[in-house]
């Protein structure tokens, strides 16, 4: 079943891979400030997003839990399906 | 240090079981060229690197596995759930439903457990990156070899992620090589001299030998 939450966490995943993938290449290539200023971006564009999930979802750090009980411990964990 | 993210790098919803093929696949979380071997490679690679491009890439490559293990766990795991154990001693995985039941145990395709014997840290940068182009390849055909063994389109999918990353890193560990090489072969600035260059044909006493040799600074800083 595709709900939104799932939907909103592949965009966030979509975002946070390119974050990722950005870095590797400008760990290489530190001066090429073309790509820099897409990692900035893109390194905006997650957080929001991630602050917009966590503010509906919960954490996705342990250290932005934010509210009571403690909502990391809550499921789904990552590899359940 | 490390920050876990309650995410997986790339998603992974199976829908029908497979024992048979959560066999094989397990092969890329405790073999000798997955998951496991390639990120503790590399982030035990990274403290002996001599600069900064090699230290952030292993560092940064390394994590990255760390998150392609978590997603060849999960495949695992959803490969098996549920299915009853005596399935599962029929589809092969009886030797390791009696010592694992469904955990999750780094094993290679045929159960060996994994060992510190797959990965190479020679503290020498061009054999350490040169290993490293090699695990990237290993890495690549094994996936190529899990994908050509099933058709099911939510296994294919993860796999085929994983696959084109190796394919990444390749990329990005051959220029780190060739960063490395370019930065050793600068004249005639050493940030430390090999030991072995030290050597003066013209003494029976080789300059390292006047100095500290356990000294983190170059002998000529030493004489100062």
């Amino acid at each position: 079943m595709y709900d939104a939450r799932e939907k909103m966490l592949k965009e966030l995943m979509a975002l946070e891979f390119m974050e990722i993938e950005l870095n590797l290449y400008l760990n290489t290539h530190p001066y090429d400030q073309q790509a820099f200023m897409i990692f900035r971006n893109t390194a905006e564009q997650a957080k929001m997003l991630r602050d917009n999930y966590e503010r509906m979802y919960g954490p996705i750090t342990a250290s932005a839990s934010n509210s009571f009980p403690w909502p990391w411990i809550e499921s789904p964990w990552p590899w359940e399906a | 240090m490390w920050v876990y993210e309650k995410k997986l790098q790339y998603p992974v919803k199976i829908k029908n079981c497979n024992p048979r093929l959560a066999k094989y696949i397990i092969t890329q979380y405790g073999g000798p060229d997955g998951e496991l071997a390639a990120s503790l490679r590399y982030l035990s690679q990274r403290y002996s690197m001599p600069c900064e491009v090699a230290k952030a890439t292993l560092n940064d490559i390394g994590t990255e596995e760390l998150a392609h293990l978590e997603i060849v766990g999960t495949i695992v795991y959803q490969l098996t759930k549920g299915v009853p154990a005596k399935i599962l001693e029929k589809e092969g995985l009886g030797g390791y439903f009696a010592d694992h039941d469904r955990g999750i145990y780094p094993v290679n395709g045929d159960g060996v457990p994994f060992t510190a014997a797959y990965i190479g840290v020679k503290g020498d940068p061009i054999a350490d990156l040169t290993e490293d182009l090699a695990a990237e390849q290993k890495a690549r055909a094994t996936y190529e070899g899990l994908i050509n063994m099933t058709d099911d389109p939510d296994v294919i999918d993860p796999l085929r992620f994983l696959r084109e990353r190796e394919v990444v890193h390749f990329q990005r560990f051959g220029e780190a090589l060739r960063i490395v090489q370019e930065k050793l072969n600068e004249r005639p600035f050493y940030v430390k001299k090999p030991e072995y260059a030290e050597i003066s044909p013209a003494s029976n006493v080789s300059p390292a030998e006047k100095t500290n040799p356990y000294s983190n600074v170059s002998p000529a800083q030493q004489k100062k």
